[in-house]
């Protein structure tokens, strides 16, 4: 019982990180290498928000969601849009702006174990007869929420439905009048959003520290390339199967192996079915 | 903005000589032989002469560490502008070739300088087997997985107390005297430069170039991409291993800190300054960007801040770089015309 339920916590944590990626990805294309450290600097903006000027936990876990959605749609506004398309350059400069962001972090003094951010509601609870903290079960239940009003979005809304539009056929979309620079600024902002969301949730588990910048990329990337990158089905299912697979590692082999899931993981998918578990339609483009 | 006044436009043409000493005619004056020598005699002569006019060994050093980053960055540069992989993973490559090599030299007991070679051509092998799977695909994958290896195998050895665990391999033996630790990587870096500078404009260079630009046509002409790709990456990691090989003898130590991120960031800002795809555009990138960062040894993670602003101002900015932005004022004169 303790696998399902711890499973299924990491799972969304998983599917967390990896929303925002995914999202970026499946409409402009563009791998945003920058997600971790948007998700560590939305950390440490709650952080000093809650301790540097004291405002209350709520009105900062606002004001840090919206300033990194700021962040991110300017990051793409001022220096990602330049370099559209062009593959190499967008690589390197979007990791370019991660590094800057997540060093700067750490020259800046946000390191060791000083940074914590409180749990939403204090206490603990049985589930399946585990005991759970209330903080992840929020996770989980938020994490769900949010999955559901991505997809209620990317339906029923006219900027969601351009962005889906976007990520189906460019040319067709910009023919039918929308702007698809400003949508792929639109959603990158969204997608820096929801890595801020995933900090705000996962981060009182744990210490705020810089490394998981590079951890959270890694593991979103892991998940979008096993469930097929652009798709976010595949990434959500993707995030159960490595999820439950870590937990699996942790029980039966230790916590040393955790991570070389994601890599076997990302590994094994290459090999096996390089399109990932949904991405039939990108199938061609992407194999050589 | 007045619609009436005459417009101009500048206009680049290439001067007489650069014409006159693309073929045969070179040979037709010293001029035209001395325009075409020049910039390779200096770069050549500059690089082997550093180290003498260098105030001092720390200097020294730093001399060597130059050219270790530059043959990271020319292994970045042929892989991303010849073949059109991405690594962001330098830092596997030295630590690849560090590794193997101390391990060379302690357990086997080795002469540093055949471990470095055995070193070279083991750690490219391991890193082609290591990057085979991704090779097949076309788009992001290589540079995930190669910005995942380092931090990876960091934390393996670092998790499972491996090869040294934390405290590294230590004791390994220097270069034989101070005279080849100086001149080994230099004439290594300028063999490499100008080797891969020939091999790209082979018939294999030819086909690496139509790998990156159009890899169905090349398909479609009955040649194996993933073949070539992995020679690639078996030719750029080779280089890159070297570079670690050399690095562990100098400071004759190997560990985790040769997965850093300064392995992996610089010699992508190098290439980037230097001028992409021009492959002496990263050695210059080099000479410029190492030093700089020794002077700001102090800031600590200050730098790596430091040259991933300037990467991306470049990279965004000003993609050309220094190297072509050099070529072109020296092969082509400009001038305004009105139109």
């Amino acid at each position: 019982m303790e696998i399902f339920v711890y499973g299924t916590i990491n799972s969304v944590a998983l599917a967390l990180y990896a929303l925002g990626f995914a999202l970026v990805y499946g409409i402009s294309r563009l791998p945003n290498f920058a997600h971790g450290a948007l998700y560590v600097l939305s950390g440490f903006i709650t952080w000093s928000a809650l301790n540097s000027f004291g405002i209350p936990y709520l009105i900062s876990i606002a004001l840090s969601v919206l300033i990194t959605g700021v962040i991110g749609a300017l990051i793409y506004q001022f220096f990602l849009i330049r370099v559209r398309g062009m593959e190499i350059s967008e690589i390197i400069a979007s990791y370019a702006i991660a590094l800057a962001i997540l060093e700067g972090l750490r020259w800046g003094g946000f390191k060791g174990m000083t940074y914590t951010l409180p749990a939403f509601v204090e206490g603990s609870t049985t589930v399946f007869g585990v005991s759970v903290d209330y903080q992840r079960l929020l996770v989980v239940v938020i994490g769900a929420i949010l999955v559901a009003a991505l997809w209620l979005f990317t339906r029923y809304t006219r900027v969601g439905l351009a962005l889906r539009g976007m990520a189906q056929d460019e040319r067709a979309a910009l023919m039918l009048g929308i702007d698809s620079d400003f949508m792929a600024v639109v959603a990158m902002g969204i997608g820096s959003m929801l890595a801020a969301f995933a900090a705000i949730l996962l981060l009182p588990l744990g210490n705020i520290v810089v490394e998981s910048g590079y951890n959270v990329l890694i593991l979103a990337i892991a998940v979008c390339i096993v469930g097929g990158i652009g798709s976010w089905v595949g990434a959500v299912l993707a995030a159960f199967l490595i999820g439950y697979a870590q937990i699996l590692t942790v029980v039966f082999l230790g916590s040393h192996y955790q991570m070389m899931v994601a890599l076997l993981a990302i590994i094994l998918t290459l090999i096996l079915k390089p399109s990932g578990l949904f991405g039939q339609q990108k199938e061609l483009e992407e194999r050589v | 903005m007045n619609t009436n006044a005459k417009q101009r436009r500048k206009e680049r043409i290439d001067r007489g000589i650069k014409i006159r000493t693309d073929g045969l005619y070179a040979l037709m004056s010293w001029r035209e032989m001395a325009y075409l020598i020049a910039p390779r005699f200096v770069l050549i002569a500059g690089l082997l002469l550093l180290p003498q006019v260098m105030p001092g060994m720390y200097w020294v050093r730093v001399m060597s560490i130059v050219c270790i980053y530059a043959m990271l960055a020319i292994s970045f540069d042929f892989l991303a502008h010849y073949i059109g992989l991405v690594s962001l993973g330098g830092a596997f490559f030295v630590g690849t070739g560090g590794y193997l090599t101390a391990i060379l030299n302690t357990s086997l007991g080795m002469n540093p300088l055949v471990a470095i070679v055995c070193a070279t051509l083991l750690g490219g092998m391991f890193c082609t087997l290591v990057l085979l799977p991704c090779l097949p695909l076309r788009g992001v994958y290589f540079a995930i997985v190669t910005l995942m290896y380092p931090l990876f195998l960091a934390r393996v050895i670092e998790a499972l107390d491996i090869l040294g665990g934390t405290d590294g391999i230590l004791g390994i033996d220097s270069f034989p005297n101070a005279f080849l630790e100086q001149y080994w990587v230099i004439v290594v870096l300028i063999l490499f430069l100008f080797g891969i500078r020939r091999l790209a404009n082979t018939d294999l260079g030819l086909v690496f170039r139509a790998v990156k630009d159009n890899d169905q046509a090349v398909r479609a002409s009955g040649i194996n991409i993933t073949h070539y790709k992995a020679l690639a990456v078996f030719i750029a990691s080779s280089v890159g291993c070297m570079a670690g090989a050399c690095l562990v003898h100098i400071y004759m130590w190997a560990g985790i800190s040769t997965f850093a991120l300064d392995f992996s960031v610089l010699p992508i800002a190098a290439t980037v300054i230097g001028g992409s795809g021009t492959l002496v555009g990263p050695v210059i990138g080099c000479l410029i960007l190492v030093p700089v960062s020794e002077l700001l040894r102090d800031f600590g993670t200050l730098r790596i801040v430091f040259y991933s602003l300037i990467l991306l101002g470049f990279i965004v900015f000003r993609s050309e770089g220094l190297m072509i932005y050099g070529q072109r004022k020296y092969e082509q004169f400009e001038r305004w015309t009105t139109i």
